[in-house]
């Protein structure tokens, strides 16, 4: 796999404040790589340095091998973006800016059919101020990926969307990878990255505390995970015992939350699920409750991704 | 070339879709013209040594006007709201280059400056039976001079201007004595002196003079004075607002 962006020790400061602290990763083509942090955290700083909007304090930086500063031209015609505040004049049709953008890039792609894909087909003569908060996200990923682009940045992309629009955007940024163009994003919501990323850095205080897998991330946590169910009869007595790896186990009349280390070989449900059939205990409305990204966060830097 | 001919188009639209910029670029001016007619007429005034009635002298100075209003009004505010809403950010992402969506918008409120006076000639000719005395060529040169010179003035506020909202305040406070003072609303030698020196501080006070001369059928030779303030606030204007232009 070919490294798409290549980020060694980028650092930008603004005064006395540092937003970027020598940070360092690479991004390889075909994944989906995200950034996530909350506000503040220099996710922006960081995309715009790539995007060739901001001059870096220091480090060295490689966008599809170029220096996006340097050659910003490069990295204009050939890497689609999508800003965290940007904006089309209200009174500007959905057709009309897609025509008017492609007639930027030298090869667009036909923006007929990026309407149809992209589900703006209906939306084609209405005004961009007329367009909902989901459909405006829609359009800026068309006029992104109007120049065919390798590589897409996405800052932002799902912020202020109703959880509806935000699954629907979600589909259309795998979709984007299929065809083959890499996704860089940043987002606050850890339930986005863990759902759209392949990998994922955790950005705090313009440092990236992880890098990995959102799977890796969780794992390597050793957090708690815990099996939910409710029994019609009492558990037999020393029931948790038999369990490898049980921590506690909390019993709130008919509701059974076994609480079980997360790290291990056999998964706690399956072994919980085995030992009462075993016992011939009848339980519904089982369901497990898995650490998340954001637990991972909060173990990592001490905070609240919401402070 | 692509890009500069579907901006254009893309933007012409938007300015007439914007009912404040179409109305007092195309409409304004006629409504003017057909009150002052109504108030005056066309007959020249008795002992007039030129053949001129009230309303040819306010055809030349009412086409200033239009100059004056899109020069400050519509240029300001679009590239002053492109530039805070994020859209000329946008359109910085892309390879597109600054110069086009500079000319774009001058070659749209040019266009829309030629209807606005359009309109109002024709209104002249048909509704008063205007005489046009001067050389269609000169009067032509003088138009296009008074236009782009003001246009400046818009480019550099716009990127001035810390928001739209005061750019637009600015634009206005600018504007308005201008229409009274400048000989646009009406002629200057009906103002006391002390106003008239004033005046001579107004940029449009000079576009109103050179059309109006023109319009009468004197040379650009007898404006040499106007033409200078012009040419040079033109010049002004366009290093100042190629320099001055800026993404965000």
């Amino acid at each position: 796999m070919n490294t798409i962006v290549q980020v060694d020790g980028l650092r930008k400061t603004y005064g006395n404040t540092v937003a970027v602290d020598e940070i360092s990763f690479n991004v390889q083509e075909g994944e989906i790589f995200g950034m996530v942090g909350p506000n503040g955290a220099g996710k922006t700083t960081t995309i715009e340095c790539l995007e060739g909007l901001r001059k870096p304090s220091g480090g060295t930086l490689r966008v599809l091998g170029v220096d996006p500063v340097q050659e910003s031209h490069v990295i204009r015609e050939r890497v689609g973006m999508q800003l965290q505040q940007s904006n089309l004049p209200d009174r500007m049709k959905v057709w009309e800016a897609l025509d008017l953008y492609a007639s930027f890039y030298p090869k667009p792609v036909d923006w007929k059919k990026l309407l149809t894909q992209l589900g703006l087909e209906e939306k084609r003569n209405t005004s961009f101020a007329k367009l909902s908060g989901g459909q405006k996200q829609r359009l800026f990923i068309a006029l992104a990926l109007l120049p065919d682009p390798q590589l897409i940045f996405l800052d932002e992309l799902t912020t202020g969307l109703d959880p509806q629009a935000r699954h629907a955007i979600w589909d259309l940024v795998r979709d984007v990878r299929e065809r083959g163009t890499t996704v860089y994003l940043t987002t606050h919501f850890m339930e986005e990255a863990e759902h759209l990323c392949d990998r994922v850095a955790v950005l705090d205080h313009g440092r990236i505390v992880a890098l990995d897998t959102p799977a890796n991330l969780i794992r390597n946590l050793e957090a708690e995970e815990r099996v939910v169910f409710s029994v019609d009869s009492p558990l037999p007595v020393g029931f948790e015992k038999a369990i490898s790896g049980v921590v506690r186990l909390e019993v709130q009349k008919e509701r059974v939350i076994v609480h079980g280390k997360n790290h291990r070989q056999i998964p706690l449900v399956s072994e919980v699920v085995s030992l009462l059939s075993s016992q011939g205990v009848t339980f519904r409305d089982l369901r497990t409750e898995q650490p998340n990204l954001e637990d991972v966060f909060l173990s990592l830097t001490g905070h609240e991704m919401r402070e | 070339m692509k890009s500069l001919l579907k901006m254009t188009w893309v933007e012409a639209k938007l300015f007439l879709r914007e009912p404040a910029s179409a109305f007092f670029t195309l409409i304004f001016p006629l409504l003017m013209l057909f009150i002052f007619g109504s108030i005056y007429g066309n007959t020249p005034p008795p002992g007039s040594s030129n053949s001129q009635g009230a309303i040819g002298s306010l055809i030349p100075a009412f086409s200033a006007m239009v100059i004056g209003m899109v020069g400050l009004m519509p240029i300001t505010i679009t590239l002053a709201t492109y530039r805070e809403n994020g859209i000329l950010r946008r359109l910085g992402t892309t390879p597109v280059s600054p110069l086009v969506i500079m000319s774009a918008q001058v070659i749209v409120v040019f266009i829309m400056t030629v209807l606005g006076v359009i309109l109002l000639v024709l209104a002249g000719v048909l509704v008063y039976h205007v005489q046009f005395e001067g050389n269609v060529f000169s009067i032509l040169a003088g138009f296009v001079l008074g236009s782009l010179s003001f246009f400046g003035i818009g480019f550099i506020l716009a990127s001035t201007m810390p928001t739209a909202r005061t750019a637009q305040i600015v634009a206005m406070v600018l504007l308005y004595p201008m229409l009274i003072l400048s000989g646009a609303g009406w002629p200057r030698e009906l103002m006391p002196g002390t106003v008239q020196k004033l005046s001579s501080f107004l940029p449009l006070t000079y576009v109103v003079n050179l059309l109006r001369g023109l319009w009468i059928g004197e040379s650009w030779g007898q404006h040499t004075a106007d033409i200078f303030i012009l040419v040079v606030m033109l010049i002004v204007g366009v290093f100042v607002s190629v320099k001055l232009f800026r993404w965000e």
